[in-house]
């Protein structure tokens, strides 16, 4: 099925589960096609693998076009490869050489365990936002949509933050693996929205505590992240969150002892 | 078997309403004792979960992706519908109802649909209370537009990532629950089987996808919400995961499959490059919008463009032809997706289609950038010409996208009754991978609609009425029934990971794909399905005999995952088939060249097909058996579509 002339070494972690020590296998692709993704790339790959009864490489990936965020390859040590603003299965063989040689690595990260080659356990993200990130409201009795007055720049700037699609780029291009950024998007959604503002100082502190017990770094504001999110979320996010959660200590410390998520 | 749809009787306006009195309810106290099972986390099965759980029941929820917040529901792009008229347009609960019904090309039931405009506006309000940041207009209320097979702008949409900006709602919600405890969710986990028990859904079975382990999960009822089957094409814009492997189980153990072959080949797509290719990519109905469609004239301007002699901004004005405008004065480039599919077909068929294969027709936005200025097409579309940009290496600010019909979503599904029941008391089907609301053909931004008025504002009421009626006695999960479905799915498993041959499943996947669309895609004839079926047969037994199954089940194993998959994306395949040789009729997306108007349209047969098919397993390679559930029609009257 090779369609293309392009002829590529490639470098990629094999690990067989969390408990065992993995290690740089390396392939040929061979007949790779420019038009053809990334993901696609590793896919002729698995195949030939495969007719020789070997273990194919895992990789998470499932909607391919930028936004389940399940893709989550390092590749020539940048989180979804050397373009800006785009994902793995957004990047496409015409962007490397013929003759290149590639190095894929899984995200790197305490707080992202690889659970087999490339594919890590991101879970914990899941656990900061189940914390906090959600505005305490049971569906039906909800008022006229239109009843909520929300000024369109406000609104652009809480869709802006809501872009984030949690796929971990942040954490793995963070050299304290931080996960500030992917945190603080969910805090200035919300934070910037009317919905949000009763839950506001208690959200900031629940999500940042359930951040530091997953282990993630801290933040020293170099600017990895930003740049190699592939949604372009800003460090203003992270700003944002650390005024909220100053706030949230110096002046409404009540707030903290009384988050439920309401019931 | 009589197939009761449960369609309560009266007015069409009071149906739901009195029916939602007359269900039982669970008294508070007692909802705890009740054990809700739930797959699949997209639109229908994360609002559901968290809506149950608010409730008061407890839900176990269940996705095979690494977290809920990856469903597919997650790529949806162009909106949702609601009937809020809030432009003042003369929008209506009544004109949704109606344009759902007409856009369905009249197979679907009149009740559910109305049911489904009725509670569309309960849906906006619902999701901004979660923090969906919509699209609003400067004054801060919220802003709509148009989408095709209606006559008003009542699609809310948050820039081209609307099912993302509802899927994150939901989770949002279900987050929620699952820190309160009320739901217990288990990521990397697919369902492989339902347990039934005297003909009653009361547990799955499942495989841990880091572990392997195959585990039983008991409780009082099970609601499937795990997506649609277009992936049966291998080509779709569907992820590559989405899969119908728990329906398809489902249908095994006595679900009844509805009108598999309805299926939705969407006209705006990014045309396939080549065999390496593994998923196709929507570009937005939006886009028709501003969007203008367009072919050559001739052929010879047509093959210029395919030997890239010329480009699309030399052919001159009367050299184009705008074939949708032509053909469909009145709704123009916003006819429904069926329409503009068959029409973008044609111009290929007839030698007019543009690119290097020629499978492709003009998406041109240069007009609408000289009305509205690059920013304003920006800020509109931005995302999705800088994806068209970054797959197509082309600038679509510059020159007309190209774009051709991909499979992208299925009509058909489970069947179930006016409460999401399938004909398996305690099972349910929500969402896309039920059949119900859209008849033949579903109009844009209607799918995320569907999938969250099922899971926020029909279960919660439907399922009640059913746990009420078997009372809260915990489940037996020592009932042998469960260890007897475990061990059949481990000897399954097995069978597959036995299979070391020459060919693998990917290849296999690729030839159903070429099968289904050559034969069971935008055209199909008697001829044809039948050559199909015996193809998709020999397939099905080459298949258990020459596949390479790589692994063991005791660890991480995608082979194995895709493997069972495409299996069951087979057996479908042959069913597809079946149901669209017995519908001797053209209707929505299911075109039967023999059935058409002079005009080249759809012709429906109502006389002899205006039911539902339910297609019941008979058993391995035994021929499925047809039930129908006419359909029937109260307060639409039944004619030819018209959108000229």
């Amino acid at each position: 099925m090779s369609t293309g002339n392009m002829n590529l070494t490639l470098k990629v972690w094999r690990q067989k589960n969390s408990q065992t020590a993995g290690k740089f296998v390396t392939y040929k692709a061979e007949g790779i096609s420019e038009d053809m993704s990334f993901l696609e790339m590793l896919d002729v790959v698995n195949e030939s693998l495969t007719k020789k009864n070997d273990e194919p490489i895992y990789f998470d990936h499932d909607c391919r076009e930028g936004i389940c965020g399940s893709c989550s390859l390092y590749i020539n040590g940048h989180p979804h490869g050397p373009k800006k603003a785009i994902t793995t299965c957004q990047l496409h063989m015409r962007t490397f050489s013929d003759g290149e040689t590639i190095t894929i690595e899984p995200w790197r990260s305490a707080a992202f365990p690889v659970i087999k080659d490339l594919g890590t356990d991101r879970s914990a993200f899941d656990r900061i936002q189940q914390a906090g990130g959600f505005i305490s409201v049971n569906t039906g009795g909800a008022q006229d949509a239109n009843a909520i007055l929300i000024p369109k720049v406000v609104a652009d700037e809480a869709f802006n933050s809501a872009t984030c699609i949690g796929c971990g780029a942040c954490v793995a291009a963070c050299k304290n693996a931080s996960a500030m950024l992917f945190v603080s998007a969910k805090i200035t959604q919300l934070g910037l929205l009317p919905q949000g503002q009763p839950e506001r100082y208690s959200r900031v502190q629940a999500m940042v505590a359930q951040m530091d017990e997953e282990g993630f770094g801290n933040c020293t504001n170099t600017g990895a992240c930003e740049a190699e999110c592939p949604k372009e979320i800003t460090l203003t996010n992270i700003a944002r969150m650390n005024n909220d959660f100053f706030s949230a200590k110096l002046f409404r410390e009540e707030h903290a002892h009384d988050h439920t998520g309401g019931e | 078997m009589s197939l009761d749809a449960k369609i309560p009787q009266g007015p069409l306006a009071e149906k739901w309403s009195k029916h939602k009195f007359n269900l039982k309810l669970v008294n508070p106290a007692n909802k705890r004792k009740y054990d809700v099972i739930i797959v699949g986390t997209g639109l229908a099965g994360a609002s559901a979960a968290a809506s149950l759980a608010e409730l008061g029941y407890n839900v176990k929820s269940f996705c095979f992706q690494d977290s809920p917040r990856r469903a597919h529901s997650i790529a949806a792009q162009g909106g949702i519908n609601a009937a809020k008229n809030y432009q003042n347009d003369g929008d209506s609960v009544y004109r949704l109802f109606y344009d759902t019904i007409k856009g369905g090309d009249y197979r679907a039931r009149e009740g559910n649909v109305y049911r489904l405009a009725e509670v569309s506006v309960n849906i906006i309000d619902q999701c901004v209370a979660q923090g969906v940041p919509f699209a609003r207009e400067y004054g801060g209320l919220l802003d709509n537009r148009s989408f095709g097979g209606s006559q008003v702008s009542r699609t809310f949409y948050a820039r081209g990532q609307t099912g993302q900006q509802l899927l994150l709602g939901a989770y949002s919600a279900l987050n929620r629950q699952i820190h309160l405890g009320k739901v217990k969710m288990y990521t990397r986990t697919e369902m492989l089987d339902v347990v039934t028990i005297d003909g009653q859904a009361k547990g799955i079975v499942t495989r841990n996808l880091k572990t392997g382990e195959i585990e039983t999960h008991a409780g009082h009822a099970v609601l499937l919400a795990t997506g649609g089957y277009g992936n049966v094409f291998y080509l779709s814009t569907n992820a590559i995961g989405s899969n119908v492997t728990a329906a398809w189980r489902a249908h095994k153990r006595g679900a009844f499959f509805a009108n598999p072959c309805y299926t939705q080949i969407h006209p705006t797509c990014i045309p396939v490059t080549g065999d390496h290719q593994s998923k196709l990519t929507l570009m937005s109905e939006s886009l028709r919008n501003d969007g203008r469609v367009w072919a050559p004239k001739t052929v010879e301007v047509a093959n210029k463009l395919q030997k890239k002699e010329i480009t699309a901004a030399q052919v001159k004005e009367d050299e184009r032809d705008y074939f949708l405008e032509r053909k469909y004065p009145s709704f123009g480039n916003l006819v429904p997706r069926d329409v503009a599919s068959r029409n973008a077909k044609e111009m290929s068929d007839e030698g007019r289609g543009v690119g290097t294969t020629g499978l492709a027709v003009y998406l041109d936005f240069a007009e609408a950038i000289q009305r509205l200025g690059e920013d304003t097409v920006r800020a509109k579309y931005g995302n999705l010409f800088d994806m068209y940009y970054q797959i197509t290496d082309e600038n679509p600010y510059k020159q007309p996208m190209r774009i051709y019909p991909a499979v992208h979503y299925t009509m058909g599904g489970l069947w179930v009754d006016y409460n999401l029941s399938t004909n398996v008391p305690g099972l349910y089907a929500m969402g896309e991978c039920n059949f119900s609301d859209h008849g033949a053909n579903r109009l844009g931004a209607s799918a995320l609609m569907q999938g969250l008025s099922d899971g926020y504002f029909v279960i919660p009421y439907t399922l009640g009425d059913y746990l009420a009626t078997i009372g809260p006695k915990p489940v037996d999960k020592n009932h042998p029934a469960f260890e007897k479905t475990k061990q059949e799915v481990i000897a399954y498993n097995n069978k597959l990971l036995a299979l070391k041959g020459n060919k693998t499943v990917v290849e296999y996947h690729r030839e159903l794909g070429h099968i289904m669309w050559e034969y069971c895609g935008m055209a199909r004839t008697e001829e044809g399905l039948t050559h199909a079926k015996g193809l998709i047969k020999a397939l099905k037994a080459d298949f258990w005999k020459n596949a390479i199954v790589t692994g063991e089940n005791d660890e991480v194993n995608a082979a194995l995952e895709r493997a069972g998959r495409v299996a069951d994306f087979i057996e479908l395949g042959e069913l597809m088939v079946t149901d669209a040789l017995a519908r001797r009729e053209s209707c929505g997306g299911h075109f039967r060249l023999e059935s058409q108007t002079p005009e080249g349209e759809a012709l429906r047969d109502d006389e002899n097909f205006a039911f539902v098919s339910a297609w019941e397993f008979k058993g391995e390679d035994q021929e499925e058996e047809l039930h129908k559930e006419e359909l029937i029609f109260e307060n639409v009257k039944l004619s030819q579509r018209s959108y000229k």
